[in-house]
């Protein structure tokens, strides 16, 4: 493994000892140093949580914004400069519950981003209600008779909308997070990849060791390019399947649907408009 | 026929009334480019229901040997598709209207208004030339043929409106057109319909568009390369301005998931470098309020129109007001500086929207470019638009190492750095952050960080657009208004044609330019007139200037107020 390219020296973190998050950061600066990601050039968006805090312990240029609301600058940060590696990373609340509707359209636009989900069933910087993902029955101040709704299942959910790249992982296993990082990083397209994570303050049940008995990884013989497949893998719940569930190579991304790349891939700051030509515009409204 | 004498001189308005689905859109775009072309002034505004099919709507054209820009009540030809649409705007038929229909279908009663009516068999021209859609068509014509257009010209302009069309559709047309033209002048042979309107050839060369135009050309001149927008009226014609332009000016365009995204699209895209704007209305608005604050936390440039329409909630979705100025003045939590701006014309439209990127690249604040449904759908014809002036002033710095986005400055303004471009870290965080962008609970830091964000609205203000006299400045009663209004109260104010009444437009209506109290203790009376129902720029004068305005005129019904209206209303509080 190369050296840390992305580490931010001495500073606060304001995660828990024993956050599942310390291992999700670790896979995803080994990640980014292996790429041989230029710091420069990557810029990290989230939203609100204790998850979207992770681009402040990341060497990078930072877009915190609001909760629920990574997407969208992503999204737009990634069409204004092409040449940047963008990454949106958030929680479970930010990227399905508030932002649920987002994370719905970026799977239909397809920009090329990464997209983390850290998945731990449950809000913490909120200090322990449900979360989109908590499963049925869990209890907690506010659910006080146990969670009634369906717990949602992202990844099922970014198949059948035909996201570009699916994948879950477990934070527990650093070296094959930091692999599966590596393929969404490089996937060029929307990649999404969910990592299951414990949450030692909030979460008594679905702990390191319940997630340690509930996963396994996708057999190595598995093909991620049947759709179909993926979908009947995906819906798997009592164990959670880990791994690449489905890529599609062939779906355009956003940037590259844009006129404004057909001629070249300048970014937009770097552009200036020629007022004479606006000036013909102006001129057209003088009719014929 | 032979009874009517119809010799309105120098200024003619003429109302078409129909269904929606009708095509009196149509009409409008093809009579007031011809007509423009033919050399004459040109004023076109409309008001529709919020249906696709059905109801009633109209548009009212005037044609004038002089400039005219805004809107007026009074019906000097109308035509009425049907009843219905008689019906609609029977109160402003006098008798004086001439009243152009197929009278038999409109009229029953012997005590109608038949002395002003010209019968036109419209259903059988129409059906001559291929069917009961092509009525507009024979509408236009009528109307070409009365201002007598030449009628090559009549034909090449209606061929080219439907240019792209299926042969047949063109043709039909073509022949539904000049079917109504004819008609028309055969029936005028005896020229009892006088109509002595001067042309000007330079007028024939001006520029015709309408407000929703002026914003997109503004927003270009502005530098403008993205908008993220999700459909509403009446701000959606901004949104679609430029995407038929974006290929051709480098604009990126998104129809977003919903206005949340389309504000939080357009954040990250002035961080990564781009000058963005969105375009909505009030209650798309509403949801962007949240993004806002972002823009304030963050001190993002950030540019919105927004075009107003009668609320609150889903309101009167076609209509106009002026009824968002509060909301804009207070949108988001916390306190953060802005900019709001209000072009009154064209020439304004273009120029407030080229500004308002400039001012939010160089001050990091959200600028509103504040119009309403009238403005969006109201053309008339301008000598030029002046780009000359025009420069799109970038404000990005290059980074370098150690770069801090938040820098503690005099000014306020921490130089702005974007991602690649520079060896410097740009970090940009909603919680309050130090100098860097990270997060901070440094309470001492966060009230030096709130006096910085303020701070910047002195020099915004030494920066702001003059109100603007019209008048002698010797005035005692003086007239406000912001916004849309502006041409209303001219000609109004013309009308009424007395020495000691002047009118002051805002067209930046926060911060306030440093002269506006000035101009308001000059008078011993002020008025001020706005188009909702709390008077809301006056509570802005009040709250700034602690100035009290004597009177007001308010008007919220979701229609623009008329020139004539204003006139007596003007005259009444002026006693």
């Amino acid at each position: 493994m190369r050296e840390d390219n992305f580490d931010m020296g001495a500073i606060d973190i304001a995660w828990c000892p024993g956050c599942g998050n310390f291992s999700i950061l670790e896979a995803l600066r080994g990640s980014l140093s292996e790429l041989d990601i230029d710091p420069e050039k990557l810029v990290m968006v989230s939203g609100i949580g204790q998850a979207a805090k992770i681009p402040h312990y990341v060497k990078c240029h930072v877009f915190n914004g609001l909760h629920g609301r990574a997407l969208p600058p992503a999204t737009a940060i990634k069409a204004a400069n092409p040449a940047l590696t963008v990454i949106a990373a958030g929680g479970d609340g930010d990227m399905y519950g508030e932002g649920g509707n987002h994370f719905l359209h970026t799977l239909r636009r397809n920009p090329d981003i990464t997209n983390i989900v850290h998945n731990n069933m449950v809000y913490g910087l909120t200090k322990g209600q449900a979360s989109p993902t908590s499963r049925m029955g869990f209890t907690t101040p506010v659910q006080v008779g146990g969670v009634t709704e369906v717990p949602m299942n992202a990844v099922a959910i970014a198949i059948a909308q035909d996201a570009s790249f699916v994948a879950r992982a477990f934070s527990g296993d650093v070296e094959r997070t930091r692999e599966i990082m590596k393929k969404a990083i490089a996937h060029r397209g929307y990649a999404l990849i969910e990592i299951l994570q414990n949450c030692v303050s909030f979460n008594k049940i679905n702990t390191f060791q319940w997630f340690r008995q509930h996963t396994y990884y996708l057999e190595d013989s598995y093909v991620p390019t049947d759709r179909a497949d993926a979908f009947r893998r995906a819906t798997e719940t009592d164990a959670l399947p880990l791994g690449v569930f489905y890529v599609n190579p062939d779906k355009p991304c956003f940037e590259d649907t844009l006129p404004v790349y057909r001629l070249t891939r300048e970014p937009l700051f770097m552009r200036t408009l020629d007022l004479n030509r606006l000036a013909d515009l102006v001129e057209s409204k003088r009719g014929s | 026929m032979n009874d009517i004498v119809f010799g309105k001189k120098d200024d003619v308005s003429v109302v078409l009334s129909g269904e929606a689905g009708q095509g009196i859109q149509t009409v409008e775009q093809i009579l007031t480019g011809l007509l423009k072309l033919s050399g004459y002034n040109i004023f076109g505004t409309k008001e529709y229901m919020s249906r696709v099919r059905g109801g009633s709507n109209s548009t009212l054209i005037r044609v004038s040997s002089r400039r005219v820009t805004s809107v007026v009540d009074a019906i000097d030809i109308l035509i009425p598709f049907d009843r219905a649409a008689f019906d609609h705007v029977a109160s402003r038929v006098s008798t004086d209207t001439l009243i152009i229909c197929e009278a038999d279908k409109l009229f029953t009663d012997a005590m109608e208004p038949r002395e002003r009516v010209i019968d036109i068999p419209f259903a059988a021209l129409a059906s001559e030339a291929g069917g009961a859609m092509y009525l507009n068509t024979v509408a236009t014509g009528v109307v070409a043929g009365l201002f007598e257009i030449d009628r090559d010209v009549f034909e090449h302009h209606v061929r080219e409106y439907f240019a792209g069309n299926k042969d047949a559709v063109i043709h039909n047309n073509v022949t539904a057109g000049c079917n109504g033209f004819n008609e028309i002048q055969r029936l005028n042979k005896s020229g009892r319909i006088a109509i002595d309107i001067k042309r000007n050839a330079a007028v024939a060369d001006e520029i015709l568009m309408n407000g929703a135009s002026a914003i997109g050309i503004g927003a270009i001149a502005g530098g403008c390369n993205f908008i993220a927008s999700y459909p509403m009226s009446p701000a959606t014609a901004v949104l679609v301005f430029l995407a038929a332009h974006s290929a051709e000016y480098g604009i990126v365009v998104e129809q977003a998931e919903d206005e949340i995204a389309a504000i939080n699209m357009a954040l990250g895209a002035w961080f990564a470098g781009a000058r963005a704007m969105v375009s909505t209305s009030g209650g798309g608005f509403a949801l962007m309020e949240e993004a806002i604050g972002l823009a304030g936390m963050i001190e993002s440039p950030i540019v919105v129109h927004l075009a107003q329409r009668p609320g609150p909630a889903t309101g009167l979705p076609t209509r106009t007001e002026q009824g968002d100025l509060q909301l804009v003045f207070y949108a988001g939590h916390g306190e953060f500086p802005r900019i709001i701006l209000a072009p009154g014309t064209l020439d304004d439209a273009v120029y407030c929207t080229h500004q308002a990127f400039n001012l939010a690249d160089k001050f990091q604040v959200p600028v509103f470019i504040m119009t309403d449904q009238y403005l969006m759908d109201t053309y008339y014809n301008i000598p030029s638009v002046n780009l000359s002036d025009m420069r799109i002033i970038k404000y990005i710095v290059k980074t370098s190492e150690g770069y801090r986005r938040y820098e503690l400055t005099d000014s306020g303004i921490s130089p702005r750095g974007i991602p690649g471009f520079g060896s410097g870290f740009v970090c940009a965080d909603s919680d309050e952050h130090d100098e860097d962008g990270h997060i901070t609970e440094d309470l001492d830091l966060r009230v030096r960080m709130v006096d910085k964000r303020l701070a910047k609205l002195e020099a915004m203000r030494q920066d702001a657009i003059p109100p603007v006299l019209t008048g002698d400045a010797a005035y005692t009663v003086l007239v406000l208004g912001w916004g849309s209004t502006c041409n209303v109260i001219k000609e109004a104010l013309s009308r009424i044609g007395r020495d000691d009444l002047a009118f002051l437009h805002f067209v930046q209506v926060y911060p306030l330019h440093p002269d506006t109290i000035d101009y308001l203790a000059r008078a011993d009376k002020v008025i001020m007139i706005e188009g909702n129902a709390t008077a809301q720029l006056a509570g802005m004068l009040k709250r700034e200037l602690d100035f009290n305005v004597h009177e007001t005129i308010l008007k919220y019904s979701g229609l623009q107020f008329s020139v004539e209206e204003l006139v007596e209303r003007i005259m009444e509080k002026m006693g």
